[in-house]
């Protein structure tokens, strides 16, 4: 999705672009998310002001796309399970409102207005009416169409080519090289083999999530509806499993319902416990849920780094080599932004946001 | 041999699937010391093969609809006896939709039927997955008409002892399984206006050696091949159905309500619970198909179309392995089947698997996979390695219906060019509603290679069925290949029930 992005701002910016992929298109990450757009779940910082700027370009994207990528823009609900739950929630939408999130406080009679399907007795929630969603498969294949980038699926890079003096050249395939003055690192929870290609450190790891996915039904779950643990689990460090509760409907009838997070590397095996986690906090949210069915369940692999923000700009340490990868859960969500950014600072213009936060080598005294 | 009441002591066999492998398995794990549970979907024992009429049907003869009925009778009778005994365990009306694997043994997760609420679970030293096969229908412009069957419906109809609706069928596609369809239809009283086999002869020709050295199965052909003659089945080899036609309800026949398409998805939820949602349900019904000749490419010859008036059209174009269960326990499989060693291991310490699920091979197979299964497992649960002599007569049986299926299996073959006669209007996805124009775009304009990134794309594949029913036509139509498709849960399963799997005691 971000590698889709990056190519349509910045052939829009007026570049010959190629996009290669080693899968299909949506074969990593993108095909195992579930496409959320999310301002809710981040705390004032550079992270939330790439996701503005993010929201803003899909909105405008929205209109250009119609239907075909499935936008919505449904609104988020984060739903207190206790009255200190609420008080804790309330004070981080204060500080997420001051740095330009619109918040909405709900009070628990107002609550099942929204989500007439919640559990009772819950004690308030927070509307967050920007939170949006998207089908990720659909938009990045739609992205790369419309950016008229050459799509080169099935193709493994296999070295990053540099002139004698180190800058890139362009890339070597398993079907031949292709030249281009900039690379851009895109490859999303593998980006730290490309960027070892080029020859630097970039420490993306995988982590771990399922998505349980049900029969369809018709609009039952309004909103993306989440519980506050979730904010807490997002910013997590924690290795062992978390599971809370993110439950959405979908243009397509099946209800989606996430979020579980684990470091245990590429293990593809399937987990009864952790969808049964989710399962289990699903029904506790909406107790409806218990007779729905579960047809289906995928898992994908988050791109995390250290300090859970992406590597987005130009490489000091090899001139030409961008990075845009490292988005953990939230790569749909932030891809216009990243894109838009990655595409100003190929065409050397000045970028939206101060790239320094996201800077790919902030990394490198650490493991020195 | 063992005390009834007390299988706690003894080593703990679970058998899903009480078809021809999974009895024949439990009888032989139970000969020899093993407590066995036999779970199954169905009310009766004796899977698809030997299905039973509902007791409730009190039907006369039902053993004129099956042959070997010796065989079966020796299958029921041996169940019968160990289950009194208190050896064997037999938990019909049982789906399964997960095993999980343990440190020390497995939990099979089952749904208890015909509502698929209520949970169940058993623990195991041991499984044995004899999960069957499933009828493979590719599409064609009109498949999703009232008055289309599977010819596996049609003869799972036949077999359960209900009526078939309709006056006038045609059966068509390719496969072994078309002759017992098209003679049973005959002999429930229906004309059956074309059997038609998109095989070509000279397919069998290239086989002959191989296939004649089935003598029992050359009498078993000619047997059929003289009930056609006797039933005036005009046969149309090298043939092919290019399209079913509809007409307003009414104009074509009365057909009854329960003998509809319907009452087939009834019988097959589980097996193929892909024809349940996005039916056209219009007022059209069938009311003749128009066949074609095939040329030696496998394409419709020009000129060769002819319409033929039915009412029921029993379409099959061969079988496919249940394999979910095993892939999800991480068993490795091979092209479509799972793989086993010579003992019908899986590559799963604990799993062993038999029967269709290993590889299409017919009841004869799957009893004898079944019976060196039960052999094995009954070994390796006492702790020691089995010896081969015991099931010599078995593994000879074994070897020599691998090879004939082989064979068949080359001779019966879709037309290479199928996908030609999908329209772009077709829906080919029936949970879904994908036509076939969908899939060619998610595969022309959108980059689509491979049969995940067009299900991502165009959802087919994504409903109730998970691709059960699509994915060979899906794969045929993008022109890639048909990857066994990742199915964690087996059925589907209430979010209740998955909230609680594997905390409950298991069940008595």
């Amino acid at each position: 999705m971000v590698g889709a992005a990056c190519a349509l701002y910045a052939t829009r910016a007026g570049l010959e672009v190629a996009v290669v992929d080693r899968g299909p298109v949506a074969g990593g990450t993108t095909g195992g998310g579930e496409g959320n757009l999310l301002v809710s779940d981040k705390g004032p910082g550079p992270e939330l002001d790439l996701a503005l700027l993010s929201g803003r370009l899909w909105s405008e994207l929205a209109e250009e796309f119609g239907g075909s990528v499935e936008y919505e823009a449904k609104g988020g609900v984060v739903v207190a399970t206790s009255p200190g739950g609420l008080a804790a929630l309330e004070r981080f939408a204060d500080e997420q409102r001051a740095a330009g999130v619109v918040t909405e406080p709900v009070e628990a009679d107002r609550l099942y207005d929204l989500e007439p399907h919640l559990a009772p007795g819950l004690p308030g929630a927070v509307h967050y009416p920007q939170d949006c969603q998207v089908m990720p498969a659909l938009a990045a294949a739609h992205l790369i169409r419309a950016s008229g980038a050459r799509l080169l699926t099935g193709q493994t890079v296999t070295d990053v080519l540099r002139t004698p003096d180190g800058a890139v050249r362009g890339v070597r395939t398993d079907q031949g090289d292709i030249h281009a003055p900039a690379v851009v690192n895109a490859a999303g929870t593998w980006g730290s083999e490309l960027a070892a290609l080029a020859g630097v450190a970039l420490p993306v790891l995988p982590r771990r999530g399922f998505v349980l996915v049900t029969e369809p039904l018709p609009r039952m779950v309004r909103h993306k509806v989440y519980a506050a643990d979730y904010v807490a689990d997002v910013a997590s460090d924690s290795a062992a499993l978390q599971t809370s509760p993110v439950v959405e409907g979908t243009a397509a009838g099946p209800i989606l319902i996430g979020a579980s997070r684990e470091r245990v590397g590429f293990d593809r095996t399937f987990s009864l416990p952790v969808v049964r986690a989710l399962a289990s906090g699903a029904t506790r949210l909406f107790p409806f849920l218990a007779d729905v069915r579960a047809t289906r369940a995928y898992l994908g692999f988050r791109p995390y780094l250290p300090d859970h923000l992406p590597a987005i700009g130009p490489d000091p340490r090899v001139p030409g080599l961008h990075h845009a990868c490292g988005h953990e859960g939230a790569g749909i969500g932030l891809a216009t932004g990243t894109g838009q950014l990655i595409a100003q600072a190929l065409t050397a213009r000045t970028p939206d946001l101060d790239l320094t936060p996201f800077r790919p080598d902030r990394f490198t005294e650490e493991a020195a | 041999m063992t005390e009834p009441g007390s299988p706690g002591a003894l080593p703990h066999l679970a058998v899903i699937g009480a078809g021809p492998a999974g009895l024949a398995a439990t009888l032989a794990a139970a000969a020899q010391g093993v407590h066995v549970t036999l779970l199954d979907a169905a009310a009766e024992a004796g899977g698809q093969f030997y299905r039973q009429p509902a007791s409730a049907l009190r039907a006369r003869r039902p053993r004129a609809l099956h042959h070997e009925w010796r065989t079966w009778e020796r299958l029921r009778d041996g169940l019968r006896a160990h289950v009194r005994a208190g050896t064997v365990r037999h938990l019909s009306d049982h789906h399964v939709w997960f095993v999980e694997r343990h440190e020390n043994g497995l939990t099979v997760h089952a749904l208890l039927g015909p509502e698929q609420e209520e949970p169940a679970e058993v623990r195991a030293d041991a499984v044995l997955l004899a999960t069957g096969g499933y009828e493979k229908v590719l599409p064609f412009p009109g498949w999703t008409l009232p008055g289309v069957v599977s010819a596996g419906g049609a003869q799972a109809m036949l077999k359960g002892g209900l009526v078939v609706s309709g006056r006038t069928a045609v059966v068509a596609g390719t496969g072994p399984l078309l002759l017992p369809v098209a003679t049973g239809l005959a002999a429930a009283g229906m004309e059956v206006a074309a059997l038609v086999e998109s095989a070509g002869p000279r397919a069998f020709l290239r086989r002959t050696r191989t296939l004649a050295a089935q003598p029992g199965k050359i009498a078993e052909g000619a047997r059929y091949a003289a009930r056609l003659a006797r039933h005036r089945v005009p046969t149309l080899v090298g043939h092919t159905v290019v399209e079913a036609h509809g007409a307003e309800r009414g104009a074509a026949g009365g057909a009854a309500g329960g003998t509809e398409p319907g009452t087939e998805r009834g019988i097959e939820r589980g097996t193929e619970p892909g024809t349940e949602r996005g039916i056209e349900r219009g007022t059209e019904r069938l009311e003749a198909v128009t066949v074609a000749a095939l040329d030696a490419e496998g394409r419709v010859r020009a000129g060769t179309e002819r319409r033929i008036p039915c009412d029921t059209l029993a379409v099959g174009h061969g079988m496919l392995p249940h394999t979910d269960l095993a892939d999800t326990l991480g068993c490795r499989l091979e092209g479509p089947h799972v793989r086993v060693d010579d003992e019908q291991r899986t590559d799963v310490p604990g799993v062993w698997a038999a029967g269709e699920t290993t590889g299409i091979g017919g009841s004869d197979l799957s009893l004898a996979e079944g019976h060196i299964a039960g052999r094995s497992v009954a070994a390796r649960l006492h702790g020691s390695a089995p010896d081969p002599r015991a099931w010599a007569r078995a593994a000879r049986t074994r070897t020599r219906l691998r090879a004939f299926f082989a064979a068949l299996d080359s001779v019966y073959a879709p037309p290479a060019h199928w996908s030609e006669q999908v329209t772009d209007d077709t829906v080919v996805c029936r949970c879904e509603e994908v036509t076939g124009g969908a899939i060619r775009q998610a595969v022309t304009e959108l980059g689509a290679g491979d049969l995940r990134t067009v299900k991502l794309l165009t959802r087919a594949g994504m409903g109730w069925c998970q691709g059960r029913v699509c994915s060979p036509a899906v794969a045929g139509l993008a022109g890639c290949e048909p990857t066994p498709v990742r199915r964690p849960f087996a059925r589907p399963v209430p979010l209740g029930v998955l909230a609680r799997a594997g905390e409950r005691e298991e069940e008595d």
